[in-house]
C-alpha cells in the first residue's frame, strides 16, 4: 500500500512520542513507585501480551510480501525456529537462521 | 566537560570512551543485525529509507517501531497506533526508573536525565546496569551515553543496509530478511517465559489477537495487549 509522506511521518512521530512518554514517566516517578511492585508487574504482563499479539500478527496475518507465502509455510518456519532454538541450547541466532532459512526455501519452491 | 586541556582527561571523557568501547563489539553487531531486519521489513511495507531513519532516530525501540508500521499498513487509525505503540513499549518505564539512580549525579539539573532517558532501551540498559555500578559516579552518565550512542549508530547503519538489501536481494532472500524480525521477537519472547504470569499473558494475548484480528484488525493488538495482559496478571495471582 502507498502512504502519503505526511501521514507516514505523522504515524512515525506519534509512535516516537508514545515511546518517549514511558521513558520520561520512568524518570518522573523515580523512587515513588517500586519497580518490583504490583503496578509494574501488571505493566510488564500487558507488554508481554502485546508482544505475543504482535508476533502472532506478523506470522499469521502479515501485511507485506510474506502474505504471498501460504500460512502453513510461515507457521511451519516459526515452529522450526522454535524447535531449533530449544534444541540448540536456546541460541537465538541459530533459531533465527533456521526460521528465516525455512522461509527462503519455501519461497524458492515453484 | 573538560575545563583545562592540560589536566588529565575529565571523568566524562573517560566514561564516554569506556562505555563506547563496551558497546562497539557484539552488542552493536547484534542490534545492527536486528535493525537490518527492520530496514527490510519497513521497505517491504512501503516505507522509504528517510522514514526508517526518522523512526529509528526518534523512537529507537524496535517492538514499537514494528507495531507502528504493522498497524499503519493495516490502515489503523492514528489513535490506535499511538496506544498500541505505547503498550508495546511499556517495559521502558520500569527500566528507566531502575537505571536513573545508577547514572544520576546529585546536584546536576534533572533535564540531563530526561534527555538521557531517550536512549533507554534493552541492550544499553542491560550493559549499564552491569558495568555502571562499578564505575565512579562522575563517569556514569557519560558511560551510559557513550554506550547507547554507539548502539544507536549501529542501529542506523543496520537500517540502511537492510533497506538497501531488501531492494537488491532475490525474492527468497528478501522474504527471509523480512521474516527475521518476527522470528527474532518470537525467540526473545520464548527465552523470557520463565514465570507463570508472563506465560499466561503471552498465551492470553496471542489467543485474543487470533480471535479479534479477523474482525477488528486495527484494534486487535491494543485489545489483546490490555485484555490478555490483565487476564494473565489476574489469573497468575488467582492460581497462586
Amino acid at each position: 500500500m502507498t502512504w502519503s509522506p505526511s501521514e507516514a511521518y505523522m504515524a512515525a512521530l506519534i509512535g516516537a512520542l508514545a515511546t518517549y512518554l514511558w521513558r520520561g514517566f520512568g524518570v518522573a516517578v523515580g523512587s515513588r513507585i517500586d519497580p518490583q511492585g504490583r503496578f509494574f508487574a501488571w505493566l510488564s504482563c500487558v507488554a508481554y501480551a502485546v508482544l505475543a499479539a504482535l508476533i502472532l500478527r506478523l506470522i499469521a496475518f502479515p501485511a507485506g510480501s510474506l502474505a504471498e507465502l501460504p500460512a502453513t509455510a510461515r507457521i511451519g518456519a516459526a515452529v522450526l525456529a522454535a524447535v531449533a532454538f530449544l534444541l540448540l541450547r536456546r541460541n537465538v541466532f541459530l533459531g533465527c537462521v533456521a526460521g528465516s532459512g525455512a522461509i527462503a526455501v519455501a519461497a524458492s519452491m515453484p | 566537560m573538560q575545563t583545562d586541556a592540560n589536566t588529565a582527561p575529565s571523568p566524562a571523557r573517560i566514561g564516554f570512551v569506556a562505555g563506547a568501547r563496551v558497546a562497539v563489539g557484539t552488542p552493536a553487531l547484534v542490534l545492527a543485525a536486528s535493525y537490518v531486519g527492520f530496514g527490510g521489513f519497513a521497505r517491504d511495507n512501503g516505507l522509504g529509507l528517510d522514514l526508517v531513519l526518522f523512526s529509528t532516530l526518534t523512537a529507537w525501540a524496535l517492538p514499537g517501531q514494528i507495531v507502528m508500521i504493522e498497524l499503519y499498513a493495516a490502515g489503523a487509525p492514528l489513535v490506535a497506533i499511538a496506544l498500541a505503540v505505547a503498550l508495546a513499549n511499556l517495559r521502558l518505564a520500569p527500566m528507566s526508573t531502575v537505571i536513573m539512580p545508577v547514572i544520576a549525579l546529585e546536584g546536576r539539573p534533572a533535564w540531563r536525565l530526561y534527555l538521557a532517558a531517550h536512549w533507554v532501551a534493552v541492550t544499553g540498559w542491560a550493559l549499564t546496569m552491569l558495568h555502571g555500578p562499578g564505575r565512579p559516579r562522575a563517569e556514569r552518565l557519560a558511560w551510559f551515553m557513550g554506550c547507547v550512542l554507539t548502539l544507536w549508530a549501529g542501529s542506523l547503519i543496520g537500517c540502511i543496509l537492510g533497506h538497501l538489501a531488501a531492494g537488491i536481494f532475490p525474492r527468497p532472500l528478501s522474504l527471509a530478511l523480512v521474516f527475521l524480525n518476527p522470528v527474532y521477537f518470537m525467540l526473545l519472547c520464548l527465552q523470557d517465559l520463565r514465570d507463570r504470569q508472563r506465560l499466561l499473558s503471552v498465551v492470553m494475548g496471542g489467543g485474543i489477537c487470533a480471535l479479534l484480528h479477523p474482525v477488528l484488525p486495527g484494534w486487535s493488538l491494543l485489545l489483546a495487549g490490555l485484555g490478555g495482559g490483565t487476564a494473565g496478571f489476574l489469573l497468575a495471582r488467582w492460581l497462586r
